[in-house]
């Protein structure tokens, strides 16, 4: 067992845990946050997808020892502050959960995408996509929902809208 | 978790109030009023509204994503007259006075559309009597609107809330007077679905993040060979890790037999999972590895294809008429054992008390079953059972097999603690149970340019069979041979046309999947319509409508012919093909058009009809008609499914690999209104997708396959 010291969502947080278990066990069962998804174990389907200093990773195949220091982790509960992110809206707007038991993964691949692609085309969302699985087939309004997403996010900044 | 304690609470110790309880789910329910000193009872509680005006709904049906949550409380918010979000949602509890319980066959709406309609009807119409008594007018002068009844020609109002006590003094009128669909303001319309937000947020609470005080954690170490019975333990090294409490032997409970397995035990399931691996386990595995063989269970199939099978029925003597036709072709068209895999993988929680009560967190399609089989294993009576139904991460028929619930059953029971069973991915698709993989042997005849004759001779393993021990052997298997009927396909194969049935055993565990055997036999019966349809020399749009004079079907398949645009001319190299299936009382077409590509294909477009008759939200339609395409078009050309020397050949998704969006084509989804009577919504429209695909490959390539899974990128 060791002492970890981490920053989860903006808020420090200390556990001691062994230094091999993946941080998508540390953040559900150690800091309690269950929107992070386990699925298959291997990094195959991307339900544990969450952010490290702002990349995605897939947080079953990440354990804890590496995480640095001063490293700033951001779950599903993390991105939307005091109001939802631009990607969830779209996510209800375009009603894209069907038992949602991905959705968690699949924002967090697409607010990633949205800070390096924030005009992606087809082809941009379904290389940065295709690594989170979606049992229910909500690949279509995925699509949609980020290219709503973008559109939402560049209106609100005042750089035009429009794809 | 809203609790089901906290609602009872509510419910049974406000004594004021209105209950009403629907006694069955059949049309003719009769509606039972409920006394507020019945309801502490525990009576049939299904429809409350209490003094404030707030109205609870037990919902009998769980969600795994197929909306139930929403299509429920539309029926009643409908007939109430109060929009969507008034109405609050507990989940049933399994206990025998809510009826049928399980999320399967596509029947929530089927089953709900009138009895839940009617119970809102009858509540409206005795709040509507209440208020003309308490206001000295005749009932024609008031209406019901947004929770009140409104007098129409004062414009006064009272709240719900206002009458409801005096209300459920009422008698309950027999027959309450439903809605006309013109009248229709929720049900048929564009709603979204409250319980999104949720989903997006990470709120949403699955089975998998269920903590109760004292849990221990569990990873379970199944039989490779499913069934080996163990030699030897040695658990050296699973005892060094920290956070392992202690390792037992258990035991996985399947509806027909027990395997033997050993749970790791531990105080968090990262270490469980880390002392099953350490754990060195020999195991007694019989014949298995020579027996457990989908390569020779196939190889059965196609030599149960040479003979003939048991009759289901046969119309015109069609072996005779077989024989002698001239225009005559047959093939064989097999389907693959297949995983579920829901991404939320199988887990439950559950706590055998010292008082011998059992609470229980779990995903499961249907607290009802569930129950019933807690109750036989555990033996305990269902007063003492209490079941919290979480939502599910996707099911598709797994989560109605309860193993793993069982396992968390057998190791609560053993340990006195409550115990969290997580199955890993590789237990999901290494243990099963799968879709059964079947044969379709096809027969069939053209006189005249129109295809008369037609023989399915299905063959494989039985679910009625092996999961209900449900089936004689010289019975033919009426779960699917009804389904393959012309009875049910309409088509009227005017000579004659046979349907029959060849049960091959297997050891490896099947369960129903989404869309049960219309998903394997709308493979064969559409594919081979389209070879006879070739053989006649008309269009497979046309050879089809000359045997269907069903006008839904007509409708249907007329109706995908103009959105998909048939008749129009491609270019060299692209092709389309069609396919239509009737299950689960909906009728779904699809059309696929492909254009070749190196030496394979691409699919470049899907469109699909459904009839599904009445129906709740247009846009959770599309929604499940997009997911059954992808699951559809997963199942034909993504893996299988296979056992070789006793052990499953895949262990995760990068063997068991599924669609993913880059590979998901475009679709189109259209809905027919054809006001008939709710229909499925969740299965019908994957049927259609894998032979439309299979027929689009023909029309664009001249290449028939016949065997799924394919790999489109090389049909070679």
């Amino acid at each position: 067992m060791a002492v970890y010291n981490l920053t989860v969502n903006n808020k420090k947080v200390k556990v001691d845990v062994e230094p091999d278990m993946p941080l998508l066990w540390v953040i559900r069962d150690f800091v309690g946050l269950k929107g992070t998804k386990f699925g298959c174990g291997m990094a195959m389907c991307g339900a544990c997808t969450v952010h490290l200093n702002s990349q995605p990773i897939r947080s079953c195949q990440t354990p804890i020892s590496v995480v640095a220091k001063n490293a700033k982790i951001t779950t599903i509960e993390g991105i939307g502050d005091s109001q939802l992110h631009a990607v969830q809206q779209a996510w209800i707007d375009e009603q894209v959960p069907q038992c949602g038991y991905c959705q968690s993964g699949q924002i967090m691949s697409a607010v990633a995408l949205l800070k390096t692609t924030p005009n992606p085309t087809d082809e941009d969302i379904d290389a940065a996509m295709s690594g989170n699985l979606c049992r229910c087939g909500t690949y279509d309004r995925i699509r949609k929902a980020i290219h709503k997403a973008s559109d939402s996010i560049k209106s609100s900044a005042g750089v035009g809208g429009g794809k | 978790m809203t609790s089901r304690r906290n609602f009872l609470k509510t419910t049974s110790l406000t004594t004021f109030g209105f209950a009403l309880g629907v006694s069955s789910f059949a049309k003719d329910a009769t509606l039972k009023k409920i006394t507020p000193a019945i309801v502490s009872l525990e009576i049939n509680p299904f429809i409350i509204i209490d003094t404030a005006g707030n109205i609870t709904l037990v919902n009998p049906r769980p969600d795994m994503g197929q909306g139930s949550t929403q299509a429920v409380p539309s029926l009643l918010a409908e007939e109430l007259e109060v929009s969507l979000e008034k109405v609050k949602i507990v989940q049933s509890d399994g206990k025998g006075k809510y009826g049928d319980q399980t999320s399967g066959g596509s029947s929530s709406v089927r089953a709900l559309w009138q009895p839940i309609r009617k119970a809102g009807a009858a509540a409206r119409e005795m709040l509507t009597q209440t208020a003309a008594k308490r206001w000295n007018v005749s009932t024609t002068e008031c209406f019901a609107q947004d929770g009140k009844i409104v007098h129409r020609g004062s414009g006064k109002s009272l709240t719900y809330g206002e009458l409801a006590d005096d209300a459920s003094k009422l008698e309950i009128p027999k027959n309450p007077k439903l809605k006309e669909a013109k009248d229709f303001k929720i049900i048929g319309k564009y709603n979204k679905r409250l319980d999104v937000p949720e989903r997006v947020t990470g709120k949403a609470v699955y089975g998998l993040d269920v903590d109760v005080p004292g849990m221990v954690y569990a990873s379970v170490l199944h039989s490779p060979m499913l069934h080996g019975k163990i030699a030897s333990i040695d658990d050296t090294e699973t005892k060094k890790i920290a956070g392992v409490l202690q390792v037992v032997r258990t035991e996985r409970p399947m509806p027909h037999r027990k395997s033997e397995a050993v749970a790791v035990i531990a105080t968090n399931w990262w270490a469980a999972l880390k002392g099953k691996k350490a754990l060195k386990v020999q195991w007694d595995n019989g014949d298995y590895e020579k027996t457990l063989s989908t390569q020779k269970y196939f190889d059965a199939t196609y030599e149960a294809a040479r003979k003939e099978g048991i009759n289901y029925e046969e119309k015109g003597d069609f072996s005779a008429k077989y024989a002698s036709a001239k225009q005559k072709t047959e093939a064989n068209y097999e389907t693959p054992f297949l995983s579920h895999a829901p991404i939320e993988p199988e887990n439950a929680v559950v706590h055998v008390k010292d008082d011998g009560t059992v609470e229980i967190w779990a995903p499961v399609q249907g607290p009802d079953w569930a129950l019933r089989d807690v109750c036989g294993y555990l033996k305990v009576k269902p007063e003492q059972v209490k079941i919290n139904v979480t939502l599910l991460g996707g099911a598709f028929g797994r989560k109605a097999y309860h193993d793993f619930l069982l396992e968390a059953c057998h190791l609560s029971k053993e340990l006195k603690k409550p115990v969290k069973v997580t199955w890993t991915r590789e237990d999901d698709i290494t243990q099963g149970p799968y879709r059964p993989g079947m044969l379709s042997h096809m027969q069939g005849f053209v006189e005249n340019g129109k295809i008369t004759g037609f023989h399915h001779h299905a063959i494989g393993e039985s679910i009625a069979g092996q999961v209900f021990n449900g089936l004689k052997d010289d019975e033919a298997d009426p779960w699917l041979t009804g389904e393959i009927s012309p009875e049910n396909s309409k088509y009227n194969f005017a000579t004659a046309s046979k349907v029959s049935w060849t049960n091959v055993k297997t050891d490896i565990p099947v369960v129903w999947w989404r869309s049960v055997y219309a998903s394997n036999f709308g493979w064969g019966q559409e594919c081979f319509i389209d070879e006879l349809a070739h053989l006649t020399g008309k269009d497979p749009l046309e050879a089809r409508l000359a045997i269907l004079s069903d006008e839904r079907f007509r409708k249907v398949l007329e109706t995908l012919a103009e959105k998909a645009n048939w008749k129009e001319k491609l270019p060299e190299g692209q092709g389309k093909g069609l396919a239509v299936f009737r299950s689960f009382d909906s009728i779904s077409a699809a059309c696929v058009t492909v254009s070749r590509q190196a030496n394979g294909v691409k699919i470049d477009k899907v469109v699909s009809v459904i009839d599904c008759g009445y129906y709740v939200n247009p846009d959770n339609v599309k929604a499940q008609t997009e997911g059954n395409i992808v699951m559809g078009l997963t199942a034909a050309i993504k893996d299988g499914i296979t056992f070789t020397n006793g052990v499953c050949d895949q262990t995760n998704f990068h063997q068991f690999n599924l669609m993913r969006i880059n590979e998901a084509p475009k679709m189109e989804i259209h809905i027919i209104d054809s006001g008939a009577n709710p229909g499925g919504v969740g299965e019908p429209g994957l049927p259609p997708i894998a032979p439309a695909l299979g027929n689009a490959i023909f029309a664009a390539t001249g290449k028939r396959i016949r065997k799924l899974p394919f790999d489109i990128t090389n049909l070679s």
